[in-house]
């Protein structure tokens, strides 16, 4: 007589203490849940990130709230602003000096383009310099859309081959 | 007899050189690069004219003469009057004035930017470099004859642009200039805006 199984959730008498899984998957859910971001604020754009951090729209319910001074402690790099030719230098650096994994955000239209900037103090697009994600649109972005792009950019390192990146690092 | 009148006719009356100046708002003199520095210690110490709120360099275009100015606005704290000074550089190539941040201290940043947008030298200041542009740019971006987008120039900090190739290029002006449209009612189309949609970056613009 077979009795009817009505186990529908994880059972620890059955699998012990263990839970099996992909290596990409358990390190992208890590990774997606926990995007520090590092604020490079230049601009009016800076003031929605400051938006976006606080109550109302509230990045913490995508785990990216601990904006992080120090680009040793970040992973992905929001530049919400016109970044000058004269800053641009130091943007970089501070890009360079986050640790791997990391990735940018291009918050805005004079971070993604130059916007309307188009003189010969501004950096026409901040990927002339760095390897931007995601591009956002508006002048500035709505809260919003920042955390659409963040959202993008969770699915975006959800579908990389992280394990097969570590291991051949 | 207010402060600022009687401040001019004082002036005129010592520096024979100085002129009245045509102005729609506040009493303004011209005056000639020699006597700048008496002239503006003269009205800060006897016609308390204490304080100095801008300093504004014009270029005037390639082909006028004199080509740079220096305009001073001064501010009487006690009379609350406005003052403008005006001094035009008499040598065309290389613009000079005398420094007033002996007289005023507040003359130190609005003299170096003066210096990085126009390249008006001023003589005695104790600290002339840029203050917008970067130490090795080579040009003077609010002359005339700049072009607006700007040209290739190399960018300081060697190691970034072996790193990334950048330098400073011209930006593209497609669609532009991007000026707003004063006094259009619509405030969408007053927006600084491309607006000149005949030509793009594979068609080049047409001579007007």
């Amino acid at each position: 007589m077979v009795s009817e199984n009505t186990e529908l959730t994880y059972n620890s008498k059955i699998e012990g203490e263990v839970i099996v899984s992909r290596a990409d998957a358990v390190i992208n859910w890590i990774r997606t849940n926990s995007m520090w971001p590092m604020p490079m604020g230049l601009a009016c754009c800076a003031i929605e990130l400051m938006a976006t951090a606080a109550s109302r729209f509230d990045i913490a319910r995508f785990g990216a709230e601990v904006m992080r001074f120090s680009p040793k402690q970040a992973d992905v790099m929001i530049v919400s602003g016109t970044v000058t030719y004269k800053m641009s230098a130091a943007v970089r650096r501070i890009y360079d000096q986050m640790a791997e994994p990391k990735w940018v955000i291009a918050m805005g239209a004079c971070a993604s383009s130059g916007g309307m900037y188009r003189s010969y103090a501004v950096l026409q697009g901040v990927d002339r310099i760095l390897p931007v994600d995601v591009y956002v649109s508006g002048c500035p972005p709505r809260p919003e859309a920042l955390l659409d792009a963040l959202m993008k950019l969770q699915d975006k390192v959800k579908r990389e081959p992280s394990a097969s990146k570590l291991l051949s690092a | 007899m207010p402060a600022a009148a009687d401040a001019v006719a004082a002036v005129k009356g010592r520096w024979p050189g100085v002129g009245d100046r045509p102005s729609l708002d506040l009493p303004a003199i011209n005056v000639p690069a020699a006597d700048l520095l008496a002239v503006l210690a003269f009205l800060r110490d006897e016609h308390g004219f204490d304080m100095l709120t801008d300093i504004a360099g014009v270029d005037w275009g390639v082909e006028a003469s004199p080509r740079f100015s220096a305009v001073y606005h001064l501010f009487g704290t006690a009379s609350h009057e406005y003052l403008r000074v005006a001094a035009d550089c008499a040598d065309l190539a290389e613009p000079s004035l005398p420094s007033a941040v002996a007289l005023w201290p507040a003359a130190n940043w609005h003299e170096r930017e003066a210096f990085d947008m126009l390249g008006i030298r001023f003589g005695g200041h104790p600290d002339l470099r840029r203050i917008l542009m970067w130490d090795e740019y080579p040009h003077f971006p609010l002359r005339k004859d700049f072009p607006l987008a700007g040209v290739d120039t190399p960018l300081p900090d060697l190691a970034v642009v072996a790193e990334t190739k950048v330098n400073a290029i011209a930006a593209p002006m497609v669609g532009g200039p991007f000026v707003a449209s004063s006094g259009e009612i619509n405030l969408t189309e007053a927006e600084p805006r491309a607006k000149d949609e005949s030509w793009n970056e594979k068609r080049p613009k047409p001579a007007s």
